[in-house]
């Protein structure tokens, strides 16, 4: 980490750590261990989870097996960075993170029973994971039960709300309205052709970008709408309709395996993107390296993190990341998203000087990090991020150029209203 | 829909259309030809001929890879080099499986469909321990993308006719090796009586397995070509296995036009609904409309052929 994100990290620390100086006696009876300065397991965990005088242990749960696993392991890879630099950066109010690793297997019963066993059986302090809506609304739960603790690093369709999960990637409007204001002023759009995957987050992800194009923009209109069952690999009727209606934007929301037959055939179509604009909110650069980079050059991509972006933080967690898992690996939005759950987790956990889930719960509003590669983050009362939009255009390389952030922190709005 | 625009637009746009609806067609038969084979000529119900043809696109990666870094004056016409290789390695596979496996369970019809179930699992989880979770991205060379402009407004995907060109050579070729040729003689004669034709000397075994193989280097073939135009994954074979046995059992198992038949009715539906309605609507409609057509006809569906 860089000198300012440590400078982040460090304040809440020093403050747990001479907290855990009250709490002498313990220290003499820890055995060779380097965090020496531990407050006691019996304040610090007062409701049996799994913790010791000298190890916290998490649960990380995504599908490593399965259709998800090409998404899934990006968020895996990163979170096991997270624990490991804690780790090495001094653990969780002294003690170092253990993690167990479930697979959920692309399968959302397998998610809830995987879920209940890290909680149960494991007594998890907390649970890094989920990727899809589906599979988060599965452990969801669960994890409101057995009172857990999940930190959910996907981009999703909002309308959801827990005291039981930190949702560190963005909801939709957070993803899509700074997007379309951009792109309707620095390119004068007027005219939208909106194509999704059918499922909801798409669905859900149109009807507010809808809303927002028929009502906030002026003069602006959707002269399309349409939808494909997943797995969909034939794009050339769609793509003739696009060239008959000739709109100003073709936003784009398409997922899996379909995403890349359809810019596969987009570009076999003739349509050339330095010509044609094309926003799409569900291409990261992990989904490029399977795209191929020249058959997505020119589109733009609304997120709010890019590999690509200039910053000290940045540049350090993606050499540390490439240093972990190989030269070759690419990192997507979702992944750093992925990233900042075990951070901010060990911060909440030192700003409550607990690792009880109630505490660690009601002390997640309001806490920062510094030290994100995306930049500084807050987390919200509602428990998502407050974090900041960007567009980006994708280059032949398979990495996004960063063509425009929002000037503030964007606030994130699970249940928008007027957009529903 | 169409008040606004002009009469040289709409002409254009039907024209693309048309070659959409040309391209899908040469797509399904592409993909169902390996699956009739097997199917319709052995009465084994192959659930892994999406794996064996993700085995081509995997191998097509690694042609493309390979021939980069050795022997770059090779990568404009490398795609040729990566179809034949796709066909031999998944050819050789499906050989490999039918002598460890399939031949196990002829008599046992029902039973092959779970076995290759399982089959797909465990090449799905070999493909991902081998080459990772993650999709790959298959360069092609220049002259493969973008798209033929035939007039001003009219542009035809060069993937989709290259796709086109070579569906009609290996329907050609399994045709001719199938009705003409000395060995599809035998593979038609063990077809319509195994123990016949063993008495007259065939040797129904390697018969067999020769079959199984052409039809999982047929496959491969196809998941090389579709590379152009779709995603290599582990579990990218999943994206085609149902439209793939729509079109086999919707053409009657037996016979190879049926299927070619059958590919072009979908395809023409298909692409015509997509056109006017949207794209998930067009899928149900097509299912409904397969679905009432088998109901009134079912020997178009599973003429199930069991060995005995």
């Amino acid at each position: 980490m860089s000198d300012e994100a440590n400078k982040g990290l460090n304040s809440p620390l020093r403050r747990k750590l001479l907290m855990g100086m009250a709490a002498l006696p313990a220290i003499t009876m820890l055995p060779r261990t380097s965090f020496a300065q531990a407050p006691a397991t019996s304040v610090v965990n007062t409701t049996g989870l799994a913790v010791t005088d000298t190890e916290v242990t998490v649960g990380i749960l995504h599908s490593v097996t399965g259709t998800m696993a090409i998404s899934e392991t990006g968020s895996v890879e990163a979170e096991k960075l997270a624990i490991e630099q804690i780790n090495a950066s001094g653990g969780v109010l002294g003690r170092k993170i253990k993690f167990i690793q479930e697979d959920g297997a692309s399968d959302w019963p397998t998610f809830a029973e995987k879920a209940k066993k890290l909680l149960v059986n494991d007594k998890c302090a907390a649970v890094m994971g989920c990727w899809t809506s589906a599979s988060r609304k599965a452990v969801l739960p669960v994890f409101e039960q057995y009172n857990g603790m999940l930190y959910y690093p996907t981009f999703y369709e909002g309308l959801e709300q827990s005291k039981n999960v930190i949702y560190t990637g963005q909801e939709a409007t957070q993803q899509i309205i700074a997007g379309l204001d951009w792109v309707n002023k620095t390119k004068g759009a007027k005219t939208f052709y909106l194509l999704g995957s059918d499922y909801i987050w798409p669905r859900t992800s149109n009807k507010i970008a809808r809303k927002h194009i028929e009502g906030h923009l002026q003069g602006a209109k959707v002269v399309g709408e349409e939808y494909f069952p997943l797995g969909h690999t034939q794009f050339n009727s769609v793509i003739n309709k696009i060239k008959l209606t000739k709109p100003d934007v073709i936003y784009a929301i398409i997922v899996g395996g379909s995403n890349v037959a359809f810019y596969k055939q987009l570009k076999a179509a003739g349509i050339d993107l330095s010509k044609q604009t094309l926003l799409t909110i569900s291409v990261t650069e992990d989904e490029i390296d399977g795209i191929g980079g020249e058959n997505i050059a020119g589109a733009f991509a609304c997120m709010k993190y890019f590999q690509s972006l200039d910053n000290p933080n940045n540049k350090a967690f993606v050499s540390a990341f490439k240093k972990m898992w190989g030269e070759k690996t690419v990192i997507g939005d979702v992944t750093q998203a992925a990233y900042l759950g075990p951070w901010l987790w060990k911060l909440t956990v030192e700003k409550a000087g607990s690792f009880d889930i109630d505490k660690v719960a009601a002390a997640s509003p309001g806490v920062e990090f510094k030290g994100a590669p995306e930049g500084y983050v807050r987390i919200h009362e509602n428990h998502h991020l407050w974090s900041k939009t960007r567009v980006g255009k994708a280059k032949a390389d398979g990495q996004y150029e960063l063509v425009y952030e929002t000037a503030d922190l964007v606030e994130p709005d699970p249940f928008p209203k007027g957009y529903q | 829909m169409f008040g606004d625009y002009s009469l040289g637009d709409l002409g254009a746009i039907f024209a693309m259309q048309g070659f959409a609806g040309l391209i899908l067609f040469s797509v399904y038969v592409l993909m169902a030809l390996g699956l009739a084979i097997i199917f319709g000529q052995m009465g084994v119900i192959n659930m892994a001929h999406g794996e064996f043809m993700i085995l081509g696109a995997y191998v097509t990666w690694m042609t493309s890879n390979a021939v980069q870094q050795f022997a770059p004056w090779l990568f404009p016409g490398y795609f040729f080099i990566a179809m034949t290789l796709a066909f031999i390695a998944s050819g050789a596979l499906g050989m490999l499986v039918e002598w460890a496996m399939i031949r196990h369970l002829y008599k046992r019809p029902l039973d092959t469909l779970l076995a290759t179930w399982g089959l797909s699992l465990i090449l799905q989880q070999a493909y991902r321990s081998v080459f990772g979770a993650r999709e790959v991205g298959v360069e092609l060379p220049e002259w493969m993308m973008g798209s033929w402009q035939a007039t001003d407004s009219i542009q035809i995907p060069i993937n989709g006719m290259f796709v086109m060109a070579l569906t009609i050579l290996i329907t050609i070729a399994v045709a001719y090796v199938l009705f003409w040729s000395s060995w599809g003689k035998q593979v038609r004669a063990v077809v319509q009586n195994r123990v016949m034709a063993g008495a007259v000397g065939i040797n129904t075994e390697k018969v067999d397995r020769y079959t199984f193989g052409l039809g999982c280097g047929i496959a491969g073939v196809a998941g090389s070509a579709f590379t152009m135009i779709g995603s290599t994954g582990p579990t990218a074979g999943q994206l085609y296995i149902v439209d793939t046995f729509l079109v086999v059992v919707f053409g009657g198992a037996a016979s190879l036009f049926g299927t070619i038949a059958s590919a072009f009715s979908i395809s023409q539906t298909q692409s015509t609904l997509e056109f006017f309605l949207s794209g998930s609507m067009a899928k149900v409609i097509t299912l409904l409309t397969i679905v009432a057509i088998l109901m009134v006809r079912p020997q178009g569906l599973f003429a199930l052929k069991v060995r005995k």
